[in-house]
């Protein structure tokens, strides 16, 4: 039922607001609203429980295994909410002056620092709000470099068909067209493909390594080479950091810029769909071109450095200074990992994800690249299944939910067929990935003896399948009153 | 090891399993060239303990003073309820809904936010949010020019009275799609947009007119007039408004002659988001029916399941990157999901005569303020439109010399106006909402006329 089905004129939590409503003198009736806005008019307690019934119907990291691939969704840290939620923190006005802003601004400093290190960049700034806003900032600084030289012929980015969708969608918002260069059986860029796609139009490419299909591009050194030679410049998208954080850097791979999710790799809350925190880094050259604001450190304490200490910046993106909250959980999320803690977390994230491949793979499952090494994730191709069984990925994906585990990725990349992109991270214990893998091996039996357990699953969530197609074709997108 | 539960028995089951004898071998396609040594900057990892004691000196060193600066992020009560609810497990690491049976929580939750939204509004379709309002600006500004059909130029007017930070950020998000913002003046006497200088753009070919409500003086435009001029005029209108103050002022949807605006967005912070330097925020972004296919980001429709039962999913993810790649209408994916978490929450709890009552007492405290500052040698009103909850005073003395001075007695007195608008003079920002108290306010004027008199 929805809170609105709930709702009884009149009734109101009349704790949480003011009791009287105040006269709204000097405001000309024509500009005021007629009635207030119909809202639900429920109580406290109603409200509370009713969200908190909600909640029950999510799956999560804290109540689950959520190998959701590409999205790293590891465990949250609580000790990172309860800081950042500290009321000193929390009360900051982000217009606040220098003197009362030193204890955060310290903060903000140290892990500018911390990412610089971690990345092999020699620049950061922090105020992405999210993956795609900071790819979007990597791009436009690509662009703004090429401006600043004059080299306006530059109108190509080039992306691999692995690439995720952000990545197309990103360079178009730049202004530029995409190329997209294939890959290979082995999962590696098809170099080839690229040096004939590279030329006097190319501003950049953009990769990510390890790549989505799982795996560590090899040949990354000499493709840096190839586009630089050809005047582009490559951009890390960092989805996959996880991978290889503390381990190797992108920019000793010879990356310009790079893009963090703080909200994978740095253990940040995904909520249900963000806040994230998308700090971008860059090489030396692209350093004049960060967004604003950053923060300095000087004889006077911190201060924010802004476009006028910054001339060459591409500018805000945001009114302030990007999902500060976030940034904090990230800098205690470093704080206690440290740099040992941080090593440790590209290796265990790999050991779980090729234990749980190996282990997959003697069950009888297929992998996409049985001959390459996994990273922190893999890809099983379901496709035999798909074929003799006539069971999908997405039947595979729905019945794990049955079996108290969110599915892995499914779909995506979209060029191996009837894929899961699993990832498994490295806070899960060996009991979790073995259950996991018990899952899928009854789950494999199922498809075989009676596969319409899978086809009709979920069987024991709060709806089973939803009709997608009807919620498109008749849009019903809020609630309105019953007809009197 | 902090956060990683494996015992050595267990690693080397799994070394066993795997067939290598160490975590390392599990790199060795990484070319040996490029790994590394060691971080450097990164210190040693701490114990919550430690790293606790640290946060909470941070914080203590930044202190807790009386806020009366607004300028797009407001102090506001937030019930107890929002954020324990809020950070609940279920809704705190949930990942985006892609799978709806999984995520019904947060499915119906972000349905009822577009529900609460588009009440709020008077607008037909919300989506389930944008980065913040300035962002959420700019994916609006993208969408008018997509969808105004009738218009050839990729030119927007914008007035002076928009956020100065808004205006800023959308220009870094749309130039390099070669559309152009051309400023609207304001009138100096009222503080609202000249609507002569704007009737001199009747006639020319522009995609949409931004209208702010209440602008970033505080004060009032008049939204009737700029909407049916954009009307008038082949122009989409975009309304970029405070969703508190929509609780006593005209919304949106209502606006002008016609339809109302095309697409109404801002900044959510004062639905329950608190200060926090600035984010995480929300942008909310309502449109008309006809434009939905052209909205950004997430959309929540009901539909049923195979039963009948009725359920949420995601919707017309047609337009969306992760589907449509190069062709999608933004490249937003993650947005700000637990945001809309707590401003669902917070508005239920609230209800619409309680964000009345909150809006109402912000005008009347601010009204307050600006009487108690105003009554000092060297501080006056700059201009007399009519404001919602800010004002914009003009001080006998330089307003970085004033604001320095308070705040060394932790009172933050306002936004300094002068980078922005140098042509106001020693113009200051203030806002008091409904936290601020008849004693603060009364101990902001204490400290506020001795430094004055100073000056003069």
């Amino acid at each position: 039922m929805l809170i609105h089905e709930q709702s009884h004129p009149g009734r109101r939590a009349t704790a949480q607001a003011p009791k009287q409503r105040a006269a709204l003198d000097g405001i000309p009736e024509n500009l005021r609203r007629a009635a207030a806005p119909a809202l639900p008019e429920v109580s406290e307690m109603q409200a509370v429980r009713h969200y908190t019934r909600l909640s029950q119907k999510n799956f999560s990291i804290d109540t689950q295994f959520y190998p959701l691939g590409s999205c790293t969704m590891k465990y949250n840290p609580r000790a990172c909410n309860s800081l950042a939620m500290l009321p000193g923190l929390l009360g900051r006005h982000p217009s606040a002056p220098d003197s009362h802003s030193q204890g955060f601004l310290a903060c903000m400093y140290e892990l500018q620092e911390m990412l610089k290190d971690v990345t092999g960049m020699s620049a950061v700034s922090l105020v992405p709000a999210a993956g795609a806003q900071g790819e979007f900032a990597g791009v436009a600084m690509i662009r703004a470099y090429h401006d600043q030289r004059g080299d306006h012929e530059r109108t190509e980015i080039i992306v691999p068909d692995a690439a995720h969708g952000t990545n197309p969608a990103t360079a178009v918002m730049c202004g530029y067209k995409v190329r997209e260069i294939p890959t290979l059986d082995d999962g590696d860029v098809d170099v080839e493909a690229l040096k004939e796609t590279l030329g006097p139009q190319t501003a950049g490419i953009m990769l990510t390594n390890p790549s989505t299909v799982g795996v560590f591009e090899r040949r990354i050194t000499e493709i840096a080479g190839l586009v630089h030679e050809a005047g582009g410049l490559l951009y890390y998208d960092g989805a996959n950091l996880n991978a290889i954080l503390g381990k190797v850097r992108p920019g000793d791979m010879g990356f310009d810029v790079i893009h963090m999710n703080l909200h994978k790799t740095f253990s940040t809350p995904h909520g249900g769909g963000g806040p994230g925190a998308g700090p971008v880094g860059v090489s030396k050259r692209l350093a004049p071109f960060l967004p604003v604001p950053m923060v300095a450190s000087g004889d006077n304490g911190y201060r924010w450095l802004t476009e006028k200490d910054c001339p060459h910046s591409i500018g805000k993106l945001s009114a302030f200074a990007g999902n500060a909250g976030v940034l904090l959980r990230a800098y205690v999320y470093a704080r206690m990992l440290g740099r040992e803690g941080m090593v440790r977390v590209s290796e265990y994230s790999t050991l779980n994800a090729n234990y749980l491949a190996r282990r997959l793979q003697d069950a009888g499952f297929e992998l996409a690249y049985p001959k390459r090494r996994a990273t922190h994730e893999f890809i099983v191709t379901l496709r035999r299944q798909a074929k003799e069984l006539d069971v999908s990925a997405m039947d595979f994906a729905k019945r794990l939910l049955d079996y108290g585990y969110h599915a892995p990725t499914t779909y995506f990349p979209l060029l191996v067929p009837e894929c899961f992109l699993i990832e498994p991270t490295e806070t899960e214990d060996l009991d979790e990935l073995d259950g996991f893998i018990d899952a899928m091996v009854k789950i494999q039996q199922e498809a075989e003896q009676s596969p319409d357990m899978l086809k009709g699953a979920p069987h024991t969530l709060p709806v089973r399948r939803l009709d997608d197609v009807r919620a498109a074709r008749e849009l019903d997108l809020r609630w309105t009153p019953p007809a009197a | 090891m902090p956060f990683i539960p494996h015992s050595e028995e267990d690693v080397r089951h799994m070394l066993g399993a795997i067939g290598v004898s160490s975590i390392d071998d599990l790199f060795d396609e990484i070319p040996t060239a490029l790994r590394v040594q060691s971080l450097q900057r990164v210190p040693e990892g701490m114990t919550e303990m430690a790293v606790g004691a640290l946060m909470r000196d941070r914080a203590r060193e930044d202190g807790e003073p009386a806020c009366f600066i607004g300028a797009g992020a407001y102090d506001h009560h937030i019930p107890a309820a929002v954020w324990q609810i809020a950070t609940r497990g279920e809704y705190y690491s949930a990942y985006t809904p892609y799978q709806a049976e999984a995520s019904q929580g947060t499915l119906q939750l972000l349905y009822e936010y577009q529900s609460m939204m588009t009440a709020l509004m008077a607008m037909d379709v919300s989506n389930a949010s944008l980065y913040d309002g300035a962002s959420g600006l700019a994916e609006a500004v993208l969408m008018a020019v997509r969808v105004n059909r009738k218009s050839k130029s990729r030119r927007v007017l914008v007035p002076r009275t928009l956020h100065p930070a808004y205006r800023r950020t959308v220009h870094t998000i749309v130039r390099n799609q070669r559309i152009e913002l051309v400023e609207v003046p304001f009138d100096a006497h009222s503080g609202r947009t000249d609507m002569a200088a704007l009737q001199a753009y009747a006639g020319e070919d522009f995609a949409a007119l931004v209208v702010p409500q209440p602008n970033f003086f505080g004060v009032l435009e008049d939204c009737d007039a700029m909407t049916d001029f954009a009307l008038q005029n082949g122009m989409l209108a975009i309304a970029v408004v405070n969703p508190l103050a929509m609780a006593v002022l005209k919304p949106p949807g209502q606006w002008g002659s016609g339809e109302g605006a095309d697409i109404a967005c801002g900044e959510g912070q004062s639905l329950g988001a608190p200060l926090s330097s600035g984010g995480p925020y929300f942008g909310f972004m309502c449109c008309r029916q006809a434009l939905v296919r052209q909205l950004p980001g997430r959309i929540i429709g009901r539909t049923v399941d195979v039963e009948g039962k009725p359920g949420y999913t995601l919707t017309l993810q047609a337009r969306e990157q992760h589907i449509r790649r190069s062709k999608a209408t933004s490249n937003i994916c993650t947005n700000q999901g637990l945001l809309v978490t707590a401003a669902t929450i917070h508005m239920a709890l609230l209800g619409g005569e309680g964000l009345a009552n909150v809006a109402a007492a912000c005008h009347a405290n601010t009204a307050e303020l600006v009487g108690a500052l105003t009554a000092i040698d060297g501080v006056e009103p700059m201009f007399d439109g009519p404001v919602f909850h800010e004002k914009v005073l003009r001080l006998g003395a330089p307003t970085a010399d004033v604001l320095g001075a308070l705040a060394a007695h932790d009172v933050l007195g306002g936004f300094d106006l002068g980078q922005d608008f140098p042509e106001l003079g020693n113009a200051l920002l203030v806002c008091a909402t409904e936290l601020r108290t008849t004693a603060e306010i009364g101990n902001y004027a204490d400290r506020l006329a001795p430094i004055m008199a100073a000056q003069a």
